[in-house]
């Protein structure tokens, strides 16, 4: 059996039908069907390449440049990190860190801890889950800013219903989103009241997961229902405890929607600017991307962290 | 209910089990019912109420003055009718254009082998670790001015369309399911001469309709609740989605209007997740974490 050719063969298959039983097409063959291959495979690749490329990749190299640049009258310039100094002494800069920590904070409270223990007891019940499923993620599917702007209207300090229920139970009426004190707090309750729904049914997922010998065993060894909780149910979710605890930290930290819509943004007397409030200002109110970059910047590597080891994470579970 | 959970079936036998379950039961239900339902009645209902009546203290539990008014009212002037239309076609452009290049993506880098696809792959999920509200400032003044191309795509439906492909979570979903699509069924087919696009339309597409569910229902429901970047990309009022469009009027209106609007806007997404509860539920909660 000679070889069709020897030579290296030309660009395109070659002219005269290989015999289909060649079970290995010599080197020539081989090369055009490899690529061949390479070039079907990235047709169906270059799609979605080309967006990453475009709305992703390039913005995620531009977000670096822009830190360390400044344009003016349409000149760019490398400023080191001026950007980064304008930033910092901004009076604004460390009241929103801590205005970002502190949502943080009271969001994992209401939003990591009340929908777990939520989770635990419906888990118990005999009948109604499915209802009580269908209650927790309806605010899920609403428009937030259909959600925000009722929470307006619950919160108006005038005519607002959660005042008057507060008067109903004799208890002073609050000044909801107008006092400093509370207006992050009030912030955070319609913040959890949207979207508490995920958590909730990730959690009662998890704890279906649950073997139930599990549970039969701890009490043969005489086990109450706190130590059940805390040597069977919380070992037995906590990798999902984890994943959620991470994923809300990054999603907490970026928190724009609620401030912006429900107290402007700032809130009384600062109290209420999140750091991505900050950026937004300065890149949309001030046209100063360049310290909107430098900001977005300590952003990334602040929740950096928290992502590396999200991703981690979830690939133990596949493991 | 079969399954063992935390209390024993025993404990809930005894009578005084029987009663600690009855009352929390009643507890938990009647609190859910009110902390959801409620913000819920109020909103359907105070869009019923006379501009007086709105704002009275205090509040009434059932509107005295019935003014249906309001909700066509609210239609006319926000004009709901363009910012619903609008929020539709940006939802199911963005989904088209997922389940296109996206799907592609994910079969190629799962079955097609493609020459770097490891590396694009990581370049891909590299993407998940940038926080979102990072990347908006770039990505604002890209569209601004598209590189190569030189074009500016504000308030055009593209801005929202193609950045909704860079959705590495999604191509990772579908990555992952066809990867466990079993080898011999794909060889068996490109045995008998199928190409690569047959092969992924006629046998992993209809094999894969979960993992297509929820990878739509993940695009649909990130454009109908986007804010920020729709409200940066989509100035035009004409443009508008229903969440922006609403929010640059909701201080031009009467309290009455507005929550009329705010119900409006909100049944659509309420009436389909009544009918696709189970679907969006599961998909959502099984999509989120094997991620």
């Amino acid at each position: 059996m000679a070889a069709p050719s020897l030579t290296p063969s030309k660009a395109g298959p070659p002219r005269t039908p290989a015999p289909r039983r060649t079970e290995t097409p010599p080197g020539g063959g081989r090369f055009t069907l490899a690529l061949r291959r390479h070039l079907t495979a990235h047709a169906f690749l270059i799609g979605a390449v080309l967006c990453f490329a475009v709305f992703s990749w390039y913005p995620m190299i531009r977000e670096f440049f822009l830190a360390f640049q400044s344009t003016e009258n349409g000149r760019t310039v490398w400023v080191g990190l001026d950007n980064f100094t304008t930033v910092i002494n901004d009076p604004a800069f460390w009241q929103a860190w801590r205005n970002t920590l502190w949502f943080t904070v009271l969001a994992l409270l209401l939003g990591f801890v009340v929908p777990f223990v939520l989770a635990l007891v419906i888990n118990e019940f005999r009948h109604g889950q499915g209802y009580l499923r269908l209650l927790v993620y309806l605010p899920v599917m609403l428009p937030p800013v259909a959600a925000v702007l009722l929470f307006q209207y619950l919160y108006d300090p005038g005519y607002g219903l959660l005042n008057e229920l507060l008067g109903l139970l004799h208890l002073p009426e609050q000044q909801w989103l107008q006092d400093a004190d509370i207006a992050m707090v009030s912030l955070v309750i319609a913040s959890t009241w949207m979207n508490m729904g995920g958590a909730t049914l990730i959690y009662l997922a998890a704890l279906k997961n649950i073997p139930g010998e599990l549970y039969e065993a701890a009490e043969l060894d005489g086990a109450g229902l706190l130590r059940k909780i805390w040597h069977v149910t919380v070992p037995q979710t906590r990798l999902v405890l984890s994943l959620m605890l991470l994923m809300q930290i990054i999603a907490t930290m970026q928190v724009f929607v609620e401030p912006f819509l429900l107290t402007g943004g700032a809130g009384p007397e600062g109290s209420t600017t999140t750091v991505v409030h900050l950026i937004y200002q300065y890149a949309f109110n001030f046209n100063d991307y360049g310290a909107a970059a430098a900001l977005g910047l300590m952003l990334l590597v602040l929740l950096a962290g928290f992502s590396a080891a999200y991703v981690r994470l979830s690939r133990t579970e596949d493991a | 209910m079969s399954t063992r959970t935390l209390i024993s079936p025993a404990q809930l036998a005894r009578p005084r089990g029987k009663r600690l379950y009855r009352a929390v039961f009643a507890l938990v239900t009647g609190g859910f019912t009110l902390a959801f339902l409620g913000p819920l009645y109020w909103l359907i209902s105070s869009g019923f109420k006379d501009a007086q009546e709105v704002i009275r203290t205090p509040p009434t539990l059932v509107p005295e003055s019935f003014t249906p008014g309001n909700y066509s009212q609210a239609w006319d002037v926000m004009d709901l009718s363009t910012l619903l239309l609008n929020t539709l076609y940006y939802a199911f452009g963005a989904l088209a254009f997922q389940l296109v290049l996206d799907v592609a993506a994910a079969y190629s880098l799962s079955r097609l082998r493609p020459l770097f696809g490891k590396a694009i792959l990581g370049m891909m999920l590299a993407t998940l670790m940038i926080p979102a509200t990072v990347l908006v400032v770039p990505q604002y003044l890209t569209v601004l001015d598209v590189p190569v191309v030189e074009r500016n795509l504000l308030n055009t439906p593209w801005a929202i369309w193609l950045p909704s492909v860079t959705n590495a979570f999604n191509i990772f979903l579908l990555k992952r399911f066809f990867d466990s699509v079993p080898k011999e069924l794909l060889d068996a087919a490109a045995m008998d001469g199928a190409s690569p696009l047959r092969v992924l339309w006629s046998i992993v597409l209809p094999i894969s309709r979960p993992v297509l569910g929820v990878v739509s229902i993940f695009a649909v429901v990130g454009v109908w609740k986007d804010f920020l970047w729709p409200m940066l990309t989509l100035p035009d009022p004409a443009k508008q989605t229903l969440n922006v469009g609403i929010y640059s009027l909701s201080n031009g209106v009467p309290v009455n209007v507005l929550i009329a609007a705010l119900t409006i806007a909100s049944l659509p997404a309420l009436i389909i997740f009544l009918i696709f509860q189970r679907n969006i539920m599961s998909g959502l909660t099984a999509g989120s974490l094997k991620g």
